[in-house]
Order: structure tokens, then sequence, then C-alpha cells
């Protein structure tokens, strides 16, 4: 059954889609789609150290972009400068030093294409076992700090008095978001995986009661879109990724026009 | 009650001594002591910028102190009702639903906290729709729930009005003579905490000079 190439990519999209619905929800509820975009940017400077230190790709952008993660932590509240430029200065300070890395070994040969815009028509049946395999784990990591995580969404403070560490659970979700991304990077690409975290949870947000059900249903959008956009590609001869992203949109724009 | 024979003065549920916090090379506070004990209503007064909130966080261990000390009695359980509470729009989140949001309770225990406040005949509409006054008495019901032993209220008649603020404060003198928890207030009223205070701490923003106040240590 996985023989064909694109009962793969829906594979790989679709089990993509299940970890970045639900995931997306805190991105979108807590406003760090530009967190997002700064951990995909500097997915650059990881694939250049992984080719430089020939271990697999997923590992080397989840090396650099945990080390962001850590950095942007500790770094926020303690810095004068505002989160979003500290978040400008590292999204394409790594982009840019992954570029300028590589042009040090130009005998080194990769897809900069695939990398930004995704290449999920040529993923193998190893790539699929890993988006299943680390989306069950993203998903459990996920489920085990959601309450903390939903309390500190609400209110820091509150959680605290609670006895939720909200502190840990900022750093833990990061860290999740990193996993989940370095992942992502071969379905949509660098520059498109923001979207599949924040159109999914924008679309759901007016059909759901409560945060979970708008998980659930984000999950299933994302897959929807996924789906639409793998086949939209085949019959139109459209690159696969941005169809995606398209259908995506489409998507969130129905069911708009059904509200008003 | 338990019977407290041998005590004259009962255990303070929270207790802070030369308090002080700095931020960025700046004291917002210095030398603040504040107490507060099992059934009292003790009011925290300051004008805006005098870093009330930060002293009641400090106080509940929430922030780090820079000077003094806290002591507060072990398994405590603090009821915290902040002055605002920002709940994200994208964020669906029914009444019924943020009161779930710190523990699970059953449903018979969160009709009642939210009777308690008055907001029996709510329903379950999302959190964004509540008005002031609304979101005020939610927030108090889902500390209530917790059956804290002190209850920290941050401004709770910020956004009422005038006839809304006197059944609030009414409404938390009930409560805190119901359930005997000790009540912190954090207020800019103080003809209010003079009227109806146990006891009253008051923040007065100044330039606190940056001397060592006890032992200076090496950081």
């Amino acid at each position: 059954m996985l023989d064909d190439f694109v009962t793969r990519a829906l594979f790989a999209g679709i089990g993509t889609a299940l970890v970045t619905g639900p995931a997306g929800c805190f991105v979108v509820w807590r406003r760090l789609a530009y967190f997002g975009e700064t951990i995909a940017h500097s997915a650059l400077l990881g694939v250049a150290l992984a080719l430089l230190g020939e271990i697999p790709l997923v590992v080397g952008i989840f090396g650099c972009a945990s080390v962001i993660v850590l950095a942007l932590y500790f770094l926020e509240g303690r810095d004068a400068l505002p989160t979003d430029t500290l978040l400008g200065m590292f999204a394409y300070g790594g982009l840019a030093l992954g570029l300028v890395v590589l042009a040090f070994f130009p005998t080194v040969r990769f897809n900069l294409n695939g990398l930004l815009f995704g290449d999920i028509l040529a993923v193998s049946r190893a790539d699929i076992a890993i988006v299943w395999g680390g989306g069950i784990v993203a998903l459990f990591v996920l489920w085990r700090l959601w309450r903390s995580l939903l309390a500190t969404t609400v209110d820091a403070d509150l959680a605290s008095v609670a006895g939720f560490r909200p502190e840990r659970a900022r750093l833990a979700f990061g860290l999740l978001l990193a996993a989940i991304i370095a992942v992502a990077i071969k379905i949509v690409g660098v520059l498109l995986i923001v979207a599949l975290l924040v159109i999914p949870p924008a679309t759901v947000r007016h059909l759901s009661r409560s945060p979970e059900a708008m998980a659930v249903w984000a999950a299933v959008a994302g897959a929807l879109a996924v789906a639409g956009g793998l086949f939209a590609s085949a019959e139109l001869d459209t690159p696969s990724g941005p169809s995606i992203v398209v259908a995506a949109l489409a998507l969130f724009a129905l069911t708009r026009i059904r509200r008003s | 009650m338990s019977a407290d024979s041998q005590a004259s003065s009962p255990v303070p549920l929270v207790r802070a001594g030369g308090i002080g916090v700095r931020r960025a090379g700046r004291w917002i506070f210095r030398e603040v002591d504040l107490e507060v004990v099992r059934g009292n209503l003790v009011f925290l007064i300051g004008a805006n910028g005098a870093g009330k909130t930060t002293c009641a966080k400090a106080a509940l261990g929430l922030i780090d102190i820079d000077e003094g000390y806290v002591d507060r009695s072990p398994s405590l359980c603090v009821g915290y009702v902040p002055q605002r509470l920002a709940v994200s729009p994208t964020l669906p989140l029914s009444v019924r639903r943020l009161m779930q949001l710190t523990g699970r309770f059953p449903a018979s225990e969160i009709d009642s906290a939210l009777n308690s406040v008055g907001l029996e005949r709510l329903g379950d509409p999302p959190v964004v729709n509540l008005s002031g006054g609304e979101l005020q008495r939610l927030l108090l019901a889902s500390a209530l729930i917790r059956k804290p032993d002190l209850l920290v209220l941050d401004e709770p008649d910020q956004g009422v009005d005038v006839a809304g603020s006197d059944v609030l404060h009414s409404l938390i003198d009930a409560i805190r003579i119901s359930t005997d928890c000790g009540v912190l207030w954090i207020s800019h009223d103080l003809e209010l905490a003079m009227k109806a205070g146990d006891d009253f701490v008051v923040l007065v923003p100044h330039e606190h000079e940056d001397r060592p106040l006890s032992r200076p240590d090496a950081v």
C-alpha cells in the first residue's frame, strides 16, 4: 500500500497534521506564531550542522532549535530587548548563518527548495515511521502538559498558586514545538510550517465549545487540508507543500463564508 | 474550629518581615512587614505603581524577594483572584470549564461555588462574554472552590460600579466569616481599609536608597 508515493505522502502529511493541529492551538492561544517562525528559520542552521556532522537532518534541526528555545527562555525578560526583536535576531541570524556555513562546503549537496517549501512526495517509509512514532510521543507529551499549559495560558499566577509550574510548562512546550517543527519541515518546509500550526486552529475556533474540542477539530481540519492539498496537487500538477497550505486557507475561508 | 487553648496569638497563615523586591537595579518596595492570620482581613494599600501586586506575589512566593523573609504555614492553600484576566478571544473557555482549570471538581461543588458568589443563574456562557463584575465574581468562585486558607484579592472592585462594589465587599466579608479564611485585599482605598480591615499595610512609592539594610552580601 505504501508503494505509491502519493499514498506515502498522504500518510506522512496526515500524521503531521494530527500533531500540528492540537499543538497549533497553543501557538494561537499563546500568540507564539513568530516564535514558531524563529524555530523554523533556524532549521537551516540545523541542516547545515547536520550535513557537516553527518547526523540525521531531523536530529540536527531539533538540536539547533532546542538551543534557540533555551536561549530565548533565558534571555526573555532578562534582556532589555523586546521579545519580537530577539525572535527576529534568532530567526534571520539562524537562516543567514546556515547559508553562510553551507557556502564553505560547496561539495555538500542538498535540496534547498525542498527544505524551504517541503518535499512531501519524496517521503520514505522511514520518514513515515518518524512522523507517526514521533507524533504519538508528541501527542502524549502534549496530553501530559495540557492542564498545566492551559492554566498557564489563562493566567500564570493562577497556575502557580494552584501548584502548576508555569515556567516549566512554557519551556517544555517550546522544546515540544521544536521537535514537532523539526519533523514537519520535511512535509511543508521551513517557510510554510507555521501555516500548518495556525490555520487549522483558526479555522475551527468558532466551531469549538471547549479547548479540548478545538484541539480535536484542529487536527481534523489539518488532515482535511493535507488530503485536499495533495489531491489538488496531483490533479493540477502544483507543488504539494504550497497546495496543502492553500487548501488549509480555502477551508478557513469556507467556514467564514458559512458563518456570515 | 479547633480548640486553640495555649496560643494567645494564632499562627499566621503568612508572615513577611522586611521584604523588598528590586527590578533592573531599582527597588520596587522595601522593608514591608505583612501578616495575615486565619479569619483576618488585611488590606494592602498603595497608589498605582507602589508595587502592591508585586508585594502580594512576593508574600505568596510567586516571585523571589531580594531582602527580608517570608514564612508561610505548611500546606497553605491559597485562593488568588488576579486584578484582571486576559483570556485570549481565541481560547474557547466557558464559565464551567474555567472553574475546572486548576483541578477536577464535581458539578455539585461548582454549583455551590457559583451560588456563593451569586452567579447561579449565569449558565455556561463563554468567559469572554462576561461583564467586568461577572468576571470578578467568577474568579472569586474559582478561588473559593479550592477551599483556600488564604484568599488574596487584587483590587477586586476594579471595573465594577459603586453599587456592585458594595455588594462585592459584603460578599467577601460573608465568605471570610463563613469559611474562616484569612483575606489579603489589595486596594487603593484607604478609607475602606480603615473601616473594614482588621489591619492594613501601606506601600509608599519613593526613591528607596540603595543602602544595605542588613549586612551586605556578595551579590
